[in-house]
């Protein structure tokens, strides 16, 4: 790593480096979220991840299954996002395997936050775990910065989710029929992407139930009207 | 006291603050590149090593060896990229002898960002993973920091913006063997001509399920031409203004030369153990 010029000494002469993000890192500045509706939950995320000015990748999946029917959405640093889904991904397979049952959406999110919290000062990692149980049907955990875990309805997160808190609180219903969810996560992310410089690309969701998992793409060539395979 | 010693970090961050520059690593300020086709994959890279503003080689070699199906094309930090992949090269070897099955590329791919993770992106590799297992065609990128993307065409460097615009205008899905080595050579020539941290050659890689070819210069755009003169200075261009010789039985007069005893003191014993 090259430090930059401005090189600044606390008291005892050590470097300090008060960039948080490390300079080069690859960046998700995202606009992610996630909803519960009647039958499930629907994760929704765009597809942009930028070094600096440039765009790294137009066509990113930035929602990550850690069990059959557990994701996350991930902001925030790539690096750092990536290595903890795989750390969680790990810790759920064996856990599936050992007790002879899948995990629940809330063991997912505990797992989730003991990395985040213990590891705060060295991550940069906003996340949102969104999963559907035997036992608790459809459920959304929140885990931003610091590292503490909120069981929300529904939870958006990234650079782009500052300009839709007003269009999500407006238009969000509770127990949704599935088109209507797909819907809600669609226009706000459109909004998200229209306003957001570090979001942009294709809208990915992902639609958790009984069934398991059924992925959606949009486009926007057709400015996100016809679902294309995944 | 057992442990590390810190105090040339300290001193180095005192200099560094004083504004005394820290020294540069050589650099492959690169463009590299790797595009899927049907029945494989190709990477390709330019063969230019800098050293701040200095070439520092005009035809190394960025293209290196995992497996006999999996290469890996580098960008960044010359040594990094050279030592990560051998690191990685022998672990997977290792790993394929001990399972007894062929190496995968993922698990390649997962070696590397687990490595580079572990080393917060002070390990200054930045890599294009390719490569034909029994699961299939694969092409990733590693980051520095750890984080990796999967796509069917991708590109890195100082010069991946010129190589970028290349694939982003002429690539197209399904495209045969020589369309796709092809269309990564231009890229990199795009690379070579747009971008000063880029230049020379152009190398590439051709990996299918039967075999891999490494294509090393497969375009030379820039041979240097014969000289349309000669700059030889002929014998006797510079005069001589005078001349001395000094014979070897005379060289005492100018060193003094001692005879060294071999059999010192201490000097041929060593204790184990006292």
């Amino acid at each position: 790593m090259e430090f930059g010029n401005s090189g600044s000494l606390s008291e005892d002469g050590i470097h300090v480096d008060m960039d948080r993000l490390k300079k080069g890192e690859v960046n998700l500045g995202t606009s992610i979220m996630a909803v519960t509706f009647k039958d499930g939950v629907i994760l929704g995320a765009d597809s942009r991840t930028t070094t600096g000015a440039y765009i790294a990748n137009r066509v990113t999946d930035k929602l990550t299954p850690v069990h059959d029917t557990i994701w996350c959405c991930r902001s925030g640093s790539a690096a750092d996002t990536q290595a903890v889904a795989d750390i969680v991904q790990y810790q759920l397979s064996l856990f599936a395997m050992t007790s002879g049952k899948p995990p629940t959406t809330q063991t997912a999110a505990a797992i989730f936050q003991e990395i985040c919290y213990a590891n705060k000062d060295r991550l940069s990692a906003g996340l949102i775990i969104a999963g559907w149980d035997e036992r608790h049907g459809g459920q959304v955990y929140s885990i931003p910065l610091g590292g503490s875990l909120h069981k929300q309805s529904y939870a958006i997160g990234g650079s782009g989710s500052t300009y839709i808190y007003g269009f999500c609180d407006a238009n969000w219903k509770e127990g949704m029929e599935e088109q209507d969810a797909v819907n809600f996560v669609k226009e706000a992310l459109k909004e998200a992407i229209k306003w957001d410089g570090s979001s942009g690309g294709v809208i990915r969701m992902v639609v958790l139930t009984a069934k398991g998992a059924d992925r959606h793409l949009y486009l926007p060539d057709t400015d996100y009207s016809v679902r294309h395979d995944a | 006291m057992p442990g590390f010693d810190f105090s040339n970090y300290n001193r180095n961050a005192a200099l560094h603050a004083r504004g005394v520059p820290l020294p540069k690593a050589t650099s492959t300020g690169t463009t590299i590149v790797g595009c899927i086709f049907d029945g494989g994959v190709v990477i390709a890279a330019d063969t230019r090593a800098t050293s701040g503003p200095i070439v520092a080689d005009k035809n190394c070699e960025k293209l290196h060896y995992i497996s006999p199906n999996i290469w890996c094309a580098g960008a960044g930090t010359a040594a990094d990229t050279e030592f990560t992949t051998a690191l990685i090269s022998s672990q997977l070897e290792l790993h394929s002898l001990s399972t007894g099955r062929k190496p995968r590329v993922v698990t390649c791919m997962t070696l590397l960002k687990q490595h580079l993770f572990r080393y917060q992106g002070h390990i200054g590799a930045y890599l294009v993973v390719a490569g034909v297992d029994p699961t299939g065609t694969h092409l990733f990128t590693v980051h520095a920091h750890g984080s990796t993307d999967k796509l069917p065409y991708v590109t890195m460097g100082s010069g991946s913006l010129a190589a970028m615009s290349v694939f982003e205008t002429q690539w197209k899905p399904k495209m045969t063997q020589d369309e796709a080595v092809e269309l990564c050579s231009q890229a990199i020539q795009s690379g070579i001509f747009n971008d000063l941290g880029s230049g020379s050659n152009v190398d590439v890689a051709v990996i299918t399920g039967e075999k891999t070819v490494l294509k090393r210069g497969y375009v030379r755009p820039n041979e240097r031409s014969q000289k349309l003169k000669s700059y030889i200075f002929p014998k006797g261009t510079t005069a001589v203004l005078n001349e001395k010789i000094i014979r070897k039985e005379d060289l005492g007069n100018y060193v003094s030369v001692h005879e060294l005893s071999t059999t010192e003191e201490g000097g041929d014993k060593m204790e184990v153990d006292t």
